[in-house]
């Protein structure tokens, strides 16, 4: 079997003998994507403090049930930003795929309003 | 025209377009347009067990609190092992772009290495569960806690399945396509972020409220 390695060096970049698939890859030089390298481990740092202030916020401020849940619900929601928007690259991507997930969270938020709804109205009452 | 040229003119014929190469009009290749329209159905799907934990929880009198018996230390360690595996996941891919399949190769085994040790402190948790006594029966709130972690765990067995294959025989793609290839880790990344978003949500949710 043929070493899958041996087709390019290590250290080559092969942006020079073709384009990537990824759109936005084409345009990117080896320092652009070193650089991205930088921002994904600042990312990581940063969701790294994110969670242990997660789990800091419950046990060290002593919160009440509701106030607790907001503040986890927003902390995870910047966590879910920052994979969503650096790691899953959403910041910069097409517009296909921002039409397919508007349609995503207008049914997401359906889904979510369907219990508050039963309760406001529960059936059978 | 001989035989083997109108094998060559067949398969020219019959090559997907758009398979590495984005369409001009959607700005894609097939399969990251593909992956998003997945990773929709599997908002959907895990949305709607999301929509039943709320149903359970404003109906029920009393609902049990996560933290009083669920092993949150090793779930905090695993909300850190799957970032890391976020991280390792994209630095394969940026390798990968770079040309360098090596290194690209490391990251993806440290992803599955990453991946594995999160399924072995499930498992942990699981079985001190069941020693417990707490099942799936036992009440709502650990109905749907088994339902959504065994759900979004088998997830995360498939991802592990999906980077063997690129690390095992999909690595053969590499020598003939390696924007392919690199595409495809792409996209496998992409899953993997899903899969780290949704353990994101479900970690606070489920252990810490």
């Amino acid at each position: 079997m043929t070493d899958p390695a041996a087709a390019v060096e290590p250290g080559v970049d092969i942006h020079e003998h073709a384009g990537i698939g990824d759109p936005n890859a084409h345009h990117h030089s080896p320092e652009q994507i070193r650089r991205e390298m930088k921002v994904y481990l600042a990312v990581f740092a940063g969701l790294a403090v994110l969670t242990a202030l997660t789990v800091g916020a419950c046990y060290g401020l002593n919160l009440p049930v509701h106030q607790a849940i907001i503040v986890a619900l927003i902390i995870a929601s910047v966590k879910g930003f920052l994979v969503a928007g650096f790691f899953m690259h959403l910041l910069s991507e097409k517009k296909v795929i921002y039409g397919i997930l508007i349609l995503t969270v207008i049914f997401f938020i359906f889904l979510m309003a369907l219990p508050i709804s039963h309760h406001a109205n529960p059936f059978g009452s | 025209m001989d035989a083997h040229a109108h094998a060559s003119v067949g398969h020219a014929e019959l090559e997907i377009p758009y398979n590495v190469h984005p369409r001009p009009d959607t700005g894609l290749y097939n399969g990251k347009l593909g992956v998003w329209l997945f990773l929709a159905s599997e908002v959907m799907l895990f949305g709607a067990l999301f929509s039943s934990l709320i149903l359970l929880r404003t109906g029920a009198e009393s609902w049990p609190r996560g933290y009083e018996f669920l092993n949150v230390k090793l779930a905090t360690f695993n909300t850190f092992i799957l970032i890391l595996s976020s991280v390792t996941v994209v630095m394969a891919w940026s390798h990968l772009r770079l040309g360098n399949l090596k290194k690209g190769r490391i990251y993806i085994s440290a992803t599955v290495l990453c991946a594995l040790i999160f399924l072995t402190a499930k498992g942990f948790e699981y079985s001190h569960e069941f020693q417990e006594g707490r099942f799936p029966k036992t009440n709502n709130f650990l109905a749907i806690y088994f339902t959504m972690t065994g759900l979004h765990g088998l997830h995360i067995l498939g991802g592990v399945i999906v980077f063997l294959y690129f690390l095992g025989p999909g690595a053969k793609m590499w020598a003939k396509e390696p924007e392919r290839y690199t595409n495809r880790i792409e996209i496998a990344g992409l899953y993997w972020h899903f899969v780290d978003l949704v353990w994101i949500f479900l970690f606070p949710i489920l252990y810490l409220m």
